[in-house]
């Protein structure tokens, strides 16, 4: 093998070392990780599919129930591809052994898509687990398992990202609740999960276009039911300048050593 | 070749504090190397920036030949670093923090799994490798700095004040572990507040002070610059006033111990020949003070005190 072989095949083994690293972190506390938000989009089914979507009758010609599910899905791999990579990274600069990776030869686009890659590995397991518990409650039959999972694997990438640099920044416990609590929650009830922006005036409806997360809803609608309120193409452009935007700045950030190095 | 070749090194923190004022230093390769200084003097700044942990404000770095700046994955795949703080995650299991790291370094699971077993054997850690790091006593904790530092099997091993707090047992089996390390042909750069280990294992040091060399030299050379020596004499029989030696500088501490300072032309047969004349017979004699932290405390007081003089 060439010197280029070699060293490729060393990023593989840093990478792989990385990636299974976090993917045993949360598999190892999977009740503190995934179990909650399966037991809460269960409640969200049962409370706003069952007892009260009966009363509001369709939504997109769709049952109500059937409506949400794709906004509750992506729901769960929003949170968790974002909660794993801010909670890990900072956890490991908070206990310093972040230092083992950074005395490492690991490049910092190794580094970057070891932590991103287990946050999109937890927002897959979390969103496949919400999908499975929403099969038991409906007969929904997927219009096109591709964009699906497309949809799924590039939100889980841009929201592993923006918790990269949330816990870059983050020089306390609480600030990595923060964005959480004050910025993605409200994007995302505000996303298109619980009704179709169709039903909201003019005006609404425009505001409602600068919601990133309203793009990546109605496209994961369309992977499941085959309706949304957004071009699919726009939808995957506007996710994907996105991720280009944010890896960009993710890697400048560990370039200039920001939060981690003195 | 150089282990490593430090020039003009510079580091100002944010807000204004300079850490490191313009560092030249040259490691020989094969070298067991002390770096000394007080508190603050900037050793572990210099460390950081070496290790890549610090960014550097100025300077340059070359590790085995390779620039830190041009080549830092070259640089990084030489050095090996035992950090003062423990830096680990306490709920990995043992073995755990040492494959992980060799993934770090890109060494297949294989070849991780032969080598940390190897370390963690000599390093009297193997039984505990199930362990949860948090379950560790301070001792292992630095034993197991050393194992992790060492799975990639660097050409430079950086210990920082590596036996802060473990008990004299545990450091004399690593200053041993250490020793035939070094004889295999690693490079060893130290930095200790125990003067006795730079003296134990160190052919050559420099002390660092205020951002600054001080001093860089052999460790004998060092020592060969002590002009005075004190010895603690407890005496058999009770002495009740100071006796006249001549020569030798006596102070009385009590009827039953003498101190005595000696210089170079001295020597510790004349000193028994002047006791015994006197009747003075000796049980135990021993160094007041560790001959290099006499040393080391009069060329830092020293060098203080001459760049407050010139400032004033």
């Amino acid at each position: 093998m060439n010197g280029l072989g070699r060293r490729w095949t060393r990023y593989a083994v840093t990478f792989q070392t990385i990636l299974s690293k976090e993917i045993l972190r949360f598999s190892r506390i999977w009740v503190q990780t995934v179990l909650p938000s399966v037991i809460t989009t269960t409640l969200y089914f049962v409370v706003f599919g069952r007892l009260i979507g009966d009363r509001i009758g369709t939504m997109d010609g769709f049952a109500y129930l059937d409506f949400i599910v794709p906004g509750l899905v992506l729901m769960g791999v929003i949170t968790n591809s974002y909660a794993n990579v801010v909670s890990s990274f900072y956890s490991s600069k908070f206990s310093r052994y972040i230092e083992e990776l950074l005395v490492s030869p690991a490049p910092h686009w190794v580094i970057l898509a070891g932590y991103v890659g287990g946050g999109v590995a937890r927002g897959l397991v979390v969103g496949g687990a919400v999908l499975a518990v929403a099969l038991l409650f409906t007969d929904i039959h997927i219009h096109s398992p591709g964009v699906m999972f497309l949809v799924c694997l590039m939100t889980a990438t841009l929201f592993s990202l923006g918790g990269f640099i949330n816990a870059v920044y983050a020089n306390s416990f609480d600030d990595i609740s923060i964005v959480p609590t004050f910025v993605l929650t409200p994007l995302t009830y505000l996303g298109g999960v619980f009704y179709s922006i169709q039903l909201l005036p003019d005006f609404w409806q425009a505001v409602s276009m600068a919601n990133p997360v309203l793009y990546m809803v109605n496209a994961f609608r369309y992977g499941l039911l085959g309706v949304s309120d957004i071009p699919l193409g726009a939808a995957f452009g506007m996710i994907l300048v996105f991720i280009v935007v944010l890896v960009a700045y993710s890697l400048r950030l560990l370039q200039r050593g920001v939060g981690i190095k003195t | 070749m150089f282990a490593l070749d430090v020039q003009q090194l510079t580091k100002t923190y944010r807000g204004g504090f300079q850490a490191l004022k313009g560092i030249d230093l040259q490691v020989e390769e094969g070298d067991f190397f002390a770096l000394l200084g007080p508190n603050g003097a900037g050793k572990s700044t210099f460390i950081g920036i070496v290790s890549s942990l610090v960014n550097k404000t100025t300077g340059q770095v070359r590790v085995f030949g390779n620039d830190q700046d041009a080549d830092p994955e070259a640089v990084k795949s030489c050095i090996g670093l035992v950090p003062q703080e423990f830096n680990f995650n306490l709920f990995l299991p043992v073995i755990e923090v040492v494959l992980n790291q060799a993934g770090y370094y890109g060494i297949p699971r294989h070849e991780a799994k032969i080598r940390a077993e190897r370390y963690l054997r000599q390093l009297d850690l193997w039984d505990r490798r199930n362990q949860e790091m948090r379950r560790l006593s301070g001792g292992m904790k630095r034993r197991l700095m050393i194992a992790r530092a060492l799975v990639h099997q660097p050409r430079l091993l950086i210990l920082d004040e590596p036996t802060a707090g473990v008990d004299i047992e545990i450091r004399r089996s690593m200053w041993s572990f250490l020793r035939d390390l070094n004889a295999e042909g690693t490079t060893i750069i130290l930095t200790t507040h125990y003067l006795e280990e730079a003296e134990s294992l160190c052919r050559n040091i420099a002390i660092i002070n205020r951002g600054l060399i001080a001093e860089r030299t052999s460790i004998s050379a060092l020592l060969n610059k002590l002009h005075t020596e004190t010895f603690v004499l407890n005496l058999k029989g009770r002495v009740s006033e100071l006796p006249e030696l001549g020569g030798f500088v006596l102070q009385y501490l009590d009827d039953c111990t003498l101190e005595v300072e000696m210089n170079r032309d001295h020597t510790i047969n004349g000193l028994f020949d002047a006791l015994s004349r006197n009747g003075i017979e000796v049980i135990s004699l021993r160094n007041k003070q560790n001959r290099l932290e006499r040393l080391f405390l009069e060329m830092v007081d020293g060098r203080v005190a001459a760049a407050e003089g010139g400032v004033a």
